[in-house]
């Protein structure tokens, strides 16, 4: 599943005992594709002497931050960007 | 120690600059060597630095993660023997 600018996305909440890079916050987490990058070897088996294929394709994710903690009070439009692999994201409506 | 960004705390967030030391540095000169000649990469660093006991990871500052992670991948990889740094710095 690729994904396009203005997507809206979910970040899969499955659990994932070994190192990656999808934080924990983020996680089951709703947010709209802002750009799409280029593919990546994979951390996820290079952090373990792997080779890191197939590369993986890396966007841009922009979440509001009052959704992610509502709590904040530091402005309703604030946004967090971050970078999450394709195979971390599910298709949202 | 994973995945230790956006856990809540109503510690104050340090937001100075300091200046780096000479051998942090020298640790980011390595770290960046072994990764040029191929002998470690950043996710391997990133995954040796996960490894660390938490109470470890949250005394160590930025630089000695990366010298407690940069040994420990070297070791793994039998480039240094478990001990060789500290027999090389004992007097």
């Amino acid at each position: 599943m690729s994904f396009a600018p203005g997507d809206t996305v979910r970040v899969s909440g499955r659990r994932h005992e070994g190192h990656h890079r999808t934080p924990a916050y983020l996680k089951g987490q709703t947010g709209t594709v802002e750009r799409v990058h280029e593919r990546f070897l994979d951390p996820e088996t290079r952090a373990y002497g792997g080779d890191g294929t197939p590369a993986r394709r890396l966007y841009l994710i922009a979440f509001e931050l009052d959704e992610l903690w509502p709590t904040y009070d530091g402005g309703a439009d604030d946004r967090l960007l971050v970078d999450v692999f394709e195979h971390w994201l599910e298709e949202a409506r | 120690m994973h995945d230790r960004g956006g856990w809540p705390t109503d510690e104050p967030i340090d937001r100075s600059e300091h200046q780096l030391a000479d051998w942090e540095m020298l640790m980011d000169a390595i770290v960046g060597a072994l990764g040029q000649r191929g002998v470690m990469n950043v996710d391997e660093l990133r995954r040796a630095i996960e490894s660390m006991e938490p109470a470890a990871y949250e005394s160590a500052t930025y630089y000695e993660r990366w010298l407690y992670a940069a040994e420990t991948i070297l070791a793994e990889k039998g480039v240094v023997a478990p001990g060789e740094l500290d027999a090389r710095l004992a007097p």
